[in-house]
Order: C-alpha cells, then structure tokens, then sequence
C-alpha cells in the first residue's frame, strides 16, 4: 500500500509574517517548519504502517529551497522517504495552480491514498485536499477525527459538535485529518540523523510534465490588489469597580444591539 | 444585469424557518450588490413554500434545484451546471467545511479562481466583484479579485448582515437536468447528536469563552450563566479544555474550533496567536482580563481590565436586570397595539 502525505512548510509564527513587494507571503523574512496539521497527516500513516506490513510512505512538499526541512522532519517522524517539488516558476502560486502540481507528483508517485492537513496555517484554505481529489478523481474524506483501513477501503469519522458522519470509500483516495486525530510522535533523537540518509527526490516541473504557464504567480486565477493592516481598536477601560465595568459592557451590548 | 448565483446548502444542522440555513440570507444580501441574485439549492428534499418566499424575501429571482433523476446531483454539480447555463458575474458558497470542499471542486472543473473565507463581498470599478479577506491570523486585510473564470468567493456566514430585499419578489423555481459527476464520493451515514439547551458554537451569534483566567469550575458556571442570559454558546481556551472547564469540542484555537460570531466575550483569556487563529473572525469582540498587555486587548472592540472573576457576577446581575426591563417594556407594547 502506498501513502502520499502532503507536508507543508510554513512559517512558525504566522502573525509575525508580512508580504513582500509583489504582494506574496514573504517567506524568506521569518523561520519556518513543518505544519503541526500535516504532522497529525504523517502520524496517521505511520499507524496505519504499524498495522500491516506492505506499506510505504512518501512525503511530499512543494516549496521553495528551504522546505526541503519539512520533509526532513516527516522523515524523521518515520516517512520511508520523501520528494521534493522545487521549481522557480512556482513562485505565487494559487490553490488551483498547487494542487495541479501536487497531483501531478501524486500521479508519478503512484498511491492508495493520500493523507494531509485540513488547512495550511499561512494561507488557511482547506481547499487543496478537495482539489486534489477532484484532480485524481478519487473520493475526498475531509477533515477527518478518526480513520481506519482495511483491505480495499478506508473508513472514517468526523464530529462537527452537531452531527458524527461515518464516511466510507474504495481507495485511491484523498483524506485530510484534523488535530483530533491523534497527537503526532516526537522524533525519537537518533530518527533525526537517520532522517539525513533517506532518500529525497527532488522534481521540477519538467519532470512532472506540467507546463509551467499553468502555474506561479503570472497564472494566478486571483489577484492581489492591496494589503492593509487594520489599525488596532484601543478601546480599554479600567475595571477595578465591578460593577461600573458590568454598567459600561452591558451598555456596549445594548448599542450595538446585541440585547 | 448579470446573474449572481448564491448556494444555499441545506443539511440538518444549519436550518432556520424550516429549511434555509441563516447563511442563505447573507449570502442573498451581498449578491444584490452586484447582480440579480439567484438560489442554487443543494441538499436533500423538496423546497417546501415557506423556503421560497423566503429566498424570494430576501430578493432570489430564480431558486435552481436539480430535477429528480435515478443518480443524486451533489451541489458541485448544480453549481457546474448554472455557471454554464446562466454565465454568472460570481458564485457565492457559504464558508462551511462542506462549502469549501464544494468551490474546491469547482474552481477544478471550471478553472476559474477561488477566493475562500471573504468576510465582505464589495463591487469594484468594474462592477464585478472584490472580496476581503482577513489574513495571517487577522493580521491583514487582503482583498483580491477573481481574474479567471466565474469567480468563485466562499463567504463567512457573518459577512453582510442579513437585510430583506426591499421589494420582495416571487421567484420562479427551475429544474436543471444536471448531469452527476463521475468522480466517486464516500459513502456517508450521518447521526445528528443530541441537541444541546444552549446555541451550537457553529451557530452561535454570540460566543462567552473563558481562559484560565476565570480560575475554577464554580466562576466558570457563572460565565455560563452569563451566556445563557445572552443566548450564547459557551467555550473555552485550550487551558480551560485541559482543565475540564469546557468539553473538548468547545476549545477555541488553532488546533479546536473556529468561530466567527456576530459577539466574542473573551474572559481570563489572553488571546495568544494559537486562540486568535480561532475566533479573528469575529465580528465585536469584548475582552476582560487583569493583563493590560495580553494580546487579545488588541483585537478588543471593549477590553475591561480587571479581574474576570468579580466583574462575572456583576455583569451577571446587570444583564438580568435589563433583560427583565426589557421584557416588561415588551409587554406594554403589546397592551397598548
Ligand atoms: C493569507 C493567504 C490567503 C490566500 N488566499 C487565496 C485565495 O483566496 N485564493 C487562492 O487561489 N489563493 C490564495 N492564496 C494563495 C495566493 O493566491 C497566491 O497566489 C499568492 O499570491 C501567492 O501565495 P504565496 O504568498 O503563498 O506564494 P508562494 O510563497 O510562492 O507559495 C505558493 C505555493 O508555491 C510553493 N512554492 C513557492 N516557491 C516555490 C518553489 N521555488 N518551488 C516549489 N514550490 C514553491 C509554496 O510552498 C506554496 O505552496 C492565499 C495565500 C495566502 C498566504
Ligand atoms: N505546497 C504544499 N506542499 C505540500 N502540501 C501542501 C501544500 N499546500 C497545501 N498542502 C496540503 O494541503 C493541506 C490544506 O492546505 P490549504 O488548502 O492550503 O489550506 C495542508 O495541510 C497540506 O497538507
């Protein structure tokens, strides 16, 4: 069985991140790591690897130079190996454009299933899972809690505080799983090191087959036309006498109608 | 004028006046501003009258349902289909997990952009339209437009206050033939759970959350007197989840739940980044706490600095009152109509 999880890397603190001059997410300015949602995605198919013996798991990043460190942390996590999409023509690409690459090395890679986060925490979509599905024409089970497999199937759970929907597919498909799913492993000291000597591929989209006039920033389907930071809203009184504090909030309240 | 399609995705949680969940009408609202706006209904069931004129009050021209045919059409395939058929200025989809999974789809299958997670849908110069984005944990203010394709925007729920056309119309409800896709889907069995006395989260206007700050289960049960005064969902910080305050699913954070009520009440939270990743897209938000300097008095409309624990209770005592005058008035009114 094989399983492609998608590990972004993305920067570490996301509200310290601005935008550079071409109006991108300046990537180059802060540190970055591999998302905590994808580290639940590699959790996932490792337990799924303990459960039966014919697995293989490949990570897969798309990303500049520097996110060859994400896969690296997947690898030291416990993936069999990884591949790198690193292109420059990949600069600002949109959802659509991400998701025809990722589909493209999904394709060449060859797969049961593929495991990933539910939303990227820079650009916050969840729209890539979905995409992806639709590219490969394989079931999407989205934002998953919980997930089993068995022969040819793939089963899963997910609670929305009002309904629990059990979903049930053939593989291939494409599964994203939320921070309930289960707390990810830490990389036991020496997975570290070994992670150095595991095999990372790295494609270009020649090797994919994908025309790079499909994709980065010049085929962007959407267009940045201005970024604004809102000024923030002091609007802070003292509340050392209770209850004036209750008399001004509920004054609030009732001025803006919420009585 | 040209057409803009509103998807008005029914599913058992989010119905209100029978079958047309709230976000319908926001939706409908903004779509006004640059179009004729029309429904798109997904979703299992009949339209019964009642949800016609109510998409019909809130200005729907035309209300599109796939005809009944041997293989159920999914909304992604209703969608495909009226953006062929009607050639609309945009699509609007509510911004749910299942609305997202639907414009993923068919910003594939048509190749045209998406822009998720708007919380305002404005007509730029050329009339058609720009949407704004709240971005990098609510940092910035993103807007962007759609330069392939039909745009495809999903929208916040809370993005336009529902306002009711001001000339109702009746729609005329159309029968697409809509061909289903051949990609496979799970199958999905779905249990509703029992119904709690309080509001959903999800739903919820209005959101009471406590962090640690709050400091025991019994000032806790005051915070949640307090919401139910308020008609609100209560919640928590990821601290106030570990310590049993708030169930799990009630944790609001990067890694719990995201809410976007019309009201946030922060109180003994501190709003790190993780926590506002969960709430920034709350429309007002009242924070109170004895930290002057956490973090969530930034995005504070109100912040009060004090402590949460004695302003609770008095906030508690004051909101009943007023809730009881408010009453009294109410039924004068009626006396005297
Ligand atoms: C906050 C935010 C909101 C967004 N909203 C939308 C939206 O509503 N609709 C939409 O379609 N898109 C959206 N995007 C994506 C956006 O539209 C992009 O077009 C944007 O202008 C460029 O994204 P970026 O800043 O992440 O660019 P980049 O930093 O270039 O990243 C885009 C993708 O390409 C990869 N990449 C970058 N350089 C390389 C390289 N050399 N080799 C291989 N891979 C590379 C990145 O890892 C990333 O996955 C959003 C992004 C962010 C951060
Ligand atoms: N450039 C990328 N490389 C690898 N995986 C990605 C990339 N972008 C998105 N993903 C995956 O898709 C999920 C949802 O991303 P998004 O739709 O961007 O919110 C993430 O949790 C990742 O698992």
């Amino acid at each position: 069985m094989k399983i492609v999880v998608l590990t972004k890397h993305v920067p570490q603190a996301v509200g310290e991140v601005s935008y550079a001059d071409d109006l991108t997410v300046d990537r180059s300015a802060v540190r970055c790591r591999l998302q905590d949602g994808d580290e639940y995605a590699v959790e996932q198919a490792l337990r799924i690897a303990a459960r039966r013996l014919d697995v293989q798991v490949t990570a897969l990043t798309m990303g500049p130079a520097g996110a060859l460190a994400a896969l690296r942390s997947a690898l030291a996590l416990g993936a069999d190996e990884g591949v790198h999409v690193l292109d420059a023509a990949l600069h600002g690409c949109d959802a659509p454009a991400t998701s025809l690459v990722l589909a493209a090395a999904c394709r060449r890679l060859g797969f049961d299933l593929v495991l990933c986060g539910t939303a990227s925490a820079d650009g916050a979509m969840a729209v890539i899972p979905a995409m992806l599905a639709e590219r490969l024409g394989v079931p999407a089970l989205c934002q998953c809690d919980r997930l089993r497999t068995d022969e040819d199937r793939i089963h899963a759970r997910r609670d929305d505080g009002c309904v629990v929907e059990d979903l049930t597919a053939t593989m291939p498909a494409v599964l994203s799983v939320t921070d309930r799913s289960g707390e990810p492993r830490y990389p036991r000291f020496e997975a570290i090191a070994e992670a150095r000597h595991k095999l990372v591929r790295t494609w270009t989209l020649a090797d994919l087959g994908v025309d790079a006039g499909r994709v980065g920033l010049a085929a962007a389907a959407t267009a940045v036309h201005r970024v604004t930071r809102p000024d923030p809203r002091p609007a802070t009184i003292p509340g050392t006498d209770p209850a004036a504090a209750a008399i001004r909030i509920a004054d609030f309240l009732s001025e803006r109608q919420f009585l | 004028m040209a057409k803009v399609v509103a998807l008005v995705d029914r599913d058992a949680r989010d119905t209100h006046d029978g079958t047309v969940p709230r976000s319908a009408y926001a939706l409908l609202t903004l779509a006004r501003r640059f179009g004729e706006p029309v429904a798109a209904v997904g979703g299992a069931g009949p339209l019964d009258q009642a949800a016609i004129d109510t998409l019909g009050r809130y200005g729907a021209t035309e209300i599109w349902c796939p005809a009944e045919m041997s293989e159920p059409a999914g909304s992604t395939d209703l969608l495909q289909h009226l953006a062929a058929r009607l050639a609309p200025a945009a699509i609007l989809i509510p911004a749910t997990p299942g609305g997202q999974e639907t414009a993923a789809r068919l910003a594939v299958r048509l190749d045209s952009g998406i822009i998720t997670d708007a919380i305002d849908v404005l007509p730029g110069p050329d009339g058609g339209p720009v949407a704004i984005q709240r971005c990098l944990a609510g940092s910035y203010l993103v807007e962007s437009t759609v330069i392939r394709g039909v745009p495809i925007i999903t929208v916040r729920p809370e993005a336009a206050a529902p306002e009711p056309h001001p000339h109702p119309v009746t729609p005329a409800v159309c029968f697409a033939e809509v061909e289903p896709s051949p990609t496979p889907s799970p199958e999905i069995v779905a249990t509703p759970k029992p119904a709690a006395g309080r509001p959903a989260l999800d739903d919820a206007d209005i959101v009471v959350a406590g962090g640690r700050g709050i400091g025991s289960r019994a000032a806790f049960a005051v915070l949640a007197e307090v919401a139910d005064v308020l008609g609100a969902a209560v919640a928590g910080s990821h601290t106030a989840a570990e310590l049993g305050w708030v169930p799990r699913e009630a944790h609001i954070g990067l890694t719990g739940k995201t809410v976007q009520p019309g009201l946030y009440i922060a109180c003994g939270v501190s709003g790190s980044v993780r926590h506002r990743a969960g709430m920034q897209g709350a429309k007002t938000v009242v924070a109170i706490g004895d930290d002057a300097a956490a973090p969530i008095f930034t995005m504070a409309d109100l912040g009060v600095v004090g402590d949460a624990q004695a302003i609770l209770p008095a906030l508690l005592a004051e909101l009943r009152a007023r809730k009881a005058q408010l009453s009294a008035r109410k039924a004068e009114d009626r006396k005297f109509r």
